[in-house]
């Protein structure tokens, strides 16, 4: 089974969606990002699904499950990279992702979650 | 029976064959008076003189004379080309039907039970390159309306850079789901293109909303805000706030402005430039940094 890498810089995890998603491979996502978040602390999560093309209700509500549990444990959610046919599709589905940030790029994904707790993290890790 | 058609049928063919002249004159007569202001008489003859030639050429053939594909290419070309001319399917038909007339008139007084079945028979030929000429012609007509549908579809859709970070669709013409679907993929292509996190979708040509439009207009906000933009509604008219009120449409909490003005002002608001007057009559920009 594919395992999706969580990477941490500063005190933000980013994840970045690269593969097909399999029931098995989201299950085990959730349960990285929640370990790994207690773990390091971390105040804001990026997903990144730039390489996302296809989209179903599944992603959907995987993007939503990913939110609430990040929130739980005292991180903010951020969505980054969704191409238009992928919104489009969610819209059309009647998905739109309540709860949940969203940015246009990993950049403005992290200046996002730094602009919300007003701390500089990027330069703080130096 | 068919013994009278075939001779009817073969003295047609001579009369095409020996009396060309008479017959061709009195056709390009009849077809020009039809089509008169539109085309030049040289080119007319031309035409019509090919078509003649082939139409007896195909009296040659083995099948049957209507559907020689050296006629029907030709008689397709005339009626493109005359349904690209403007010419009304009046003209384009009397083209062909005036052959019909030239060779009766030519035939005479001949009152004979032969004569009667070629000319029946000719006249069947007629009608059928006739029926044809109005098929191409209509069919030039769809293809014309179908790629201009399409021309109006691309040209009406411009996304436009109103700054570092903010662009524009104005919106003109009525809303329907094709057209939504191509401006809703174009803005948000365009948000990811740009990197710009502000949308303005301005609707001052939009002639009428309905809960359809407000629909379309709804979904394209949304989508943008999966993708982490943010869309604002302008150029809403009096009469329009007044209609999407009274249909009970709701926005949430899309924002919406009176003017593109009022939308770029706010736009620049949400992305931190603010906007000073000099002490000159001059405007000048500050970006506050955040």
């Amino acid at each position: 089974m594919d395992r999706v890498p969580v990477l941490k810089l500063g005190d933000i995890l980013i994840v970045s969606i690269q593969i097909d998603l399999q029931d098995q491979s989201v299950l085990a996502l959730q349960e990285d990002l929640a370990n790994k978040v207690v773990e390091t602390g971390a105040r804001g999560v990026i997903i990144d699904i730039t390489a996302v093309e296809i989209v179903d209700s599944f992603i959907g509500r995987m993007l939503a499950t990913i939110a609430a549990i990040s929130r739980m444990l005292d991180a903010e959610t951020v969505v980054v990279g969704m191409r238009p046919a992928v919104a489009i599709t969610l819209v059309e589905l009647g998905l739109s992702l309540g709860g949940v940030r969203t940015a246009l790029n990993l950049e403005k994904g992290v200046a996002l979650l730094n602009h919300i707790d007003g701390s500089e993290i990027a330069t703080a890790t130096r | 029976m068919s013994v009278s058609a075939d001779a009817g049928r073969h003295r047609i063919e001579t009369l095409l064959a020996t009396n060309e002249d008479q017959i061709f004159r009195r056709w390009l007569e009849i077809a020009g008076a039809s089509s008169s202001g539109h085309v030049d008489r040289g080119n007319l003859n031309g035409q019509l003189r090919e078509l003649y030639n082939a139409l007896v050429r195909s009296f040659g053939d083995s099948g049957r004379p209507g559907e020689s594909s050296e006629l029907r290419g030709l008689l397709a070309e005339l009626s493109r080309n005359r349904a690209r001319q403007g010419f009304t399917p009046t003209e384009t038909a009397t083209v062909v039907f005036g052959l019909k007339e030239a060779v009766y008139e030519s035939t005479g007084d001949d009152g004979s039970s032969e004569a009667l079945q070629g000319f029946l028979w000719f006249s069947r030929l007629v009608d059928d390159l006739g029926l044809f000429t109005m098929e191409t012609y209509s069919a030039t007509r769809e293809k014309i309306i179908l790629d201009q549908a399409e021309q109006l579809l691309e040209l009406s859709t411009p996304v436009v850079k109103l700054w570092e970070g903010i662009v524009a669709v104005p919106l003109v013409g009525t809303l329907d789901s094709a057209r939504t679907q191509v401006v809703m993929e174009k803005l948000l292509q365009t948000l990811v293109d740009t990197g710009s996190e502000h949308a303005v979708i301005d609707i001052t040509g939009v002639p009428a909303v309905d809960t359809q439009v407000a629909q379309h207009l709804l979904k394209t906000v949304v989508a943008a805000r999966l993708m982490g933009a943010e869309c604002v509604i302008s150029g809403i008219r009096p009469q329009i706030a007044h209609t999407i009120v009274t249909l009970g449409i709701e926005f949430g909490d899309i924002v919406t402005k009176a003017t593109l003005a009022d939308a770029l002002a706010h736009a620049l608001r949400e992305s931190g430039v603010e906007i000073v007057r000099n002490r000159g009559s001059r405007v000048a920009l500050r970006t506050v940094e955040e």
